[in-house]
């Protein structure tokens, strides 16, 4: 167990900057997702940790030490792909007592603790099977069982759920996070999947284009978030321009079109700072369509909905207001609203968040 | 006569000309007559009994099956390394070195063995077994690097990565997951490179010192003075070897490899 930090860190590939100078930290025993869309360096940033890629500039500190020259074998640190990468030409248990054998465990040693591996990620039995007889689920939790019976000081996972089905992924990643409870090891999570990320981190990375856009806990990043980019990458959102109106002690009152005057907390503000103008993030799901007018005592506006994608317990709406579109998601209460339908648009300020306007 | 009934006539007509005589080497090797001919007239096996009796064909074949082995643990140790290199890593001149390594298929037999020749004349060398073993690794090396290329490309560099990832140093990490997941490539490639060894006949010509003779240039003498009886039961052994090794190979390898998984 270990607290990773990445210095000024970066990463040229030929004229290609995958990774701008960063600075990120991963605290020990914690769960940190490195979370944004293909192409952004996430990858990149993982392979710097492990060592399978030179950094371009600055340091990587592992437990306060320096390793940027520590070749991978002498990093001690578990590693998952993606394809699992089990050796197809060894055991279950061969696999797994790899790592074993280069750290001096002795045989009736290393076969405990394979044993013991194989119970924590709940497939006890296997020993002697070879990769290709397992399913896909079962050889990602062997591929667990590798990396976490070395007691690595940090576990880093490169979209490990990705090759599942929809099913199952969502039961691994219980699984895993409860895995990694359990031995609370140091983990670097990388994932697109912003779900994931919500689900089990204890702190999300946000990056695009190289670059980190928002590092906050999952709540954090969901309900503040610091930048466009950001709002638009976790979850849909609807955002507008708006005017600050006014302050108060800890409140900000601004002027959306066609809601009219809202209030927010400043907690909500916090990415605003002194700004005058700014843009204001409704999430998609926390905006509420209601038939005929609007309830007594909420901010609302009246809309028209264009379009239905029906996902069954849920349905998002594209609504009409004005000469904007919006998005809303909602949980069928009923019968869905029909294309065409007048709806009043509810909104509540208490889950907005205000940014300023982007140079 | 249909078309088809004529393709079939005409395939037919090929393949007999080009095994016809395969067949009659064959056949031949168990005739009793000392004059090779048909109709045989009795069976027997005194051509293959005077063969392991006539000294210089044995000689020919201990030189062959032992510059074949060491062709093969030549090409296919320089084989892999290069493949390794080619496959797994990034460097100037990768093209070159690529053309290079496979353009002995390219060029005439005749010219490469000349442009040795001349080369180790130029270097005040003597004609040798070394050189001939040599001369053999360089013609065999394009088919041992192609094959085991092949398999490398496939082989997914995530293994390698966990198995370092796991401790392992490069060395281990070599001998532990690439080579035995190499292993029916490097197997296939040393076939290759023996069998291509073992029937070679011109460059062999040019290279091979005063006196030495393989089974090719052994067989090819002979024929200079008559055909006696005992080439073709020569033949046949050849036959046996060049064809049987392979087949015994691809056999056992699919015998392990369903074992294994
Ligand atoms: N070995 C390499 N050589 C050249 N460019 C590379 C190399 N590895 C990555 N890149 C580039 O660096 C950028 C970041 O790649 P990276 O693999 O880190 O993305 P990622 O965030 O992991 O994306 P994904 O979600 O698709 O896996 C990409 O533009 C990629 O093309
Ligand atoms: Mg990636």
């Amino acid at each position: 167990m270990a607290r990773v930090e990445l210095k000024q860190i970066t990463k040229s590939f030929g004229i290609l900057k995958a990774v701008h100078e960063s600075d990120v930290v991963f605290e020990e025993g914690s769960f940190t997702t490195l979370l944004g869309p293909s192409g952004c360096g996430k990858t990149t940033i993982l392979r710097m940790v492990s060592g399978l890629e030179r950094p371009t500039g600055g340091d990587i500190l592992i437990g306060g030490k320096r390793i940027n020259d520590v070749p991978i074998h002498k990093r001690n640190l578990g590693l998952v792909f993606q394809n699992y990468a089990l050796f197809p030409h060894r055991t279950i248990a061969e696999n797994i007592a790899f790592g074993l054998k280069y750290r001096g465990v002795n045989k009736a040693d290393a076969a405990q603790k394979v044993t013991e591996a194989l119970d924590i990620v709940r497939l006890p039995g296997v020993e002697d099977r070879y990769p290709s007889q397992l399913s896909g689920g079962q050889q990602q939790r062997i591929a667990m069982a590798r990396a976490i019976v070395i007691e690595p000081d940090v576990l880093l996972l490169d979209e490990p759920l990705s090759a599942l089905d929809a099913n199952l992924r969502e039961e691994m990643r219980v699984e895993l996070k409860s895995i990694q409870h359990r031995i609370g090891v140091t983990t670097i999570f990388v994932t697109h999947d912003q779900s994931e990320a919500l689900a089990m981190s204890d702190k999300i990375i946000v990056m695009s284009d190289g670059r980190v856009e928002q590092v906050g806990a999952p709540a954090e990043v969901y309900n503040n978030p610091a930048s466009v980019f950001v709002a638009n990458f976790l979850g849909a959102s609807n955002i507008v321009d708006v005017d600050v109106k006014g302050r108060g002690a800890d409140t900000v009152t601004l002027d959306v079109p066609h809601f009219g005057a809202i209030t927010l907390h400043a907690d909500r503000a916090t990415n605003l700072g002194d700004a005058t103008r700014g843009k204001l993030v409704m999430r998609a799901e926390k905006l509420h369509l209601a038939d005929g007018a609007s309830p007594e005592g909420t901010v609302s506006t009246r809309g028209v909905v264009e379009a239905v994608d029906y996902q069954g317990q849920l349905a998002r709406y594209f609504v009409r207001i004005g000469e904007t579109r919006f998005q809303a998601m909602n949980m069928i209460d009923g019968v869905p609203f029909a294309e065409g339908a007048e709806v009043s648009v509810v909104l509540n300020p208490d889950d907005c968040s205000v940014l300023a306007n982007e140079a | 006569m249909s078309a088809w009934a004529f393709i079939r006539f005409y395939t037919i007509l090929v393949y007999t000309f080009m095994f016809a005589p395969i067949a009659v080497v064959l056949l031949l090797a168990f005739n009793n007559s000392q004059f090779g001919g048909f109709p045989i007239d009795g069976l027997s096996l005194r051509w293959f009994a005077e063969l392991f009796e006539n000294e210089a064909i044995m000689r020919a074949f201990r030189t062959s099956f032992i510059l074949g082995l060491m062709t093969a643990a030549v090409a296919t140790t320089v084989g892999i390394l290069a493949a390794l290199a080619l496959v797994r890593y990034q460097f100037r001149g990768k093209d070159w070195v690529t053309t290079f390594l496979i353009s002995p298929v390219l060029v005439p037999e005749t010219v490469l063995a000349v442009g040795l020749l001349i080369f180790l004349r130029w270097l005040h060398m003597p004609r040798s077994f070394t050189l001939l073993l040599l001369g053999h690794s360089i013609i065999a090396l394009p088919f041992v690097v192609l094959v085991v290329q092949a398999r490398l490309v496939g082989i997914r560099r995530e293994y390698e990565e966990a198995a370092r990832s796991l401790g392992a140093s490069p060395v281990q990490t070599f001998f532990s997951v690439t080579f035995p997941l190499l292993l029916p490539a490097i197997f296939a490639g040393a076939l290759f490179a023996f069998t291509i060894s073992f029937d070679n006949i011109t460059a062999t010509i040019f290279w091979r010192p005063s006196g030495m003779e393989t089974v090719p240039t052994q067989i090819f003498g002979m024929l200079r003075h008559s055909v006696s009886p005992e080439i073709n039961a020569l033949g046949f052994v050849m036959i046996c070897i060049t064809v049987g090794v392979p087949l015994l190979a691809g056999g056992l390898a699919r015998y392990f490899s369903r074992r294994k998984v």
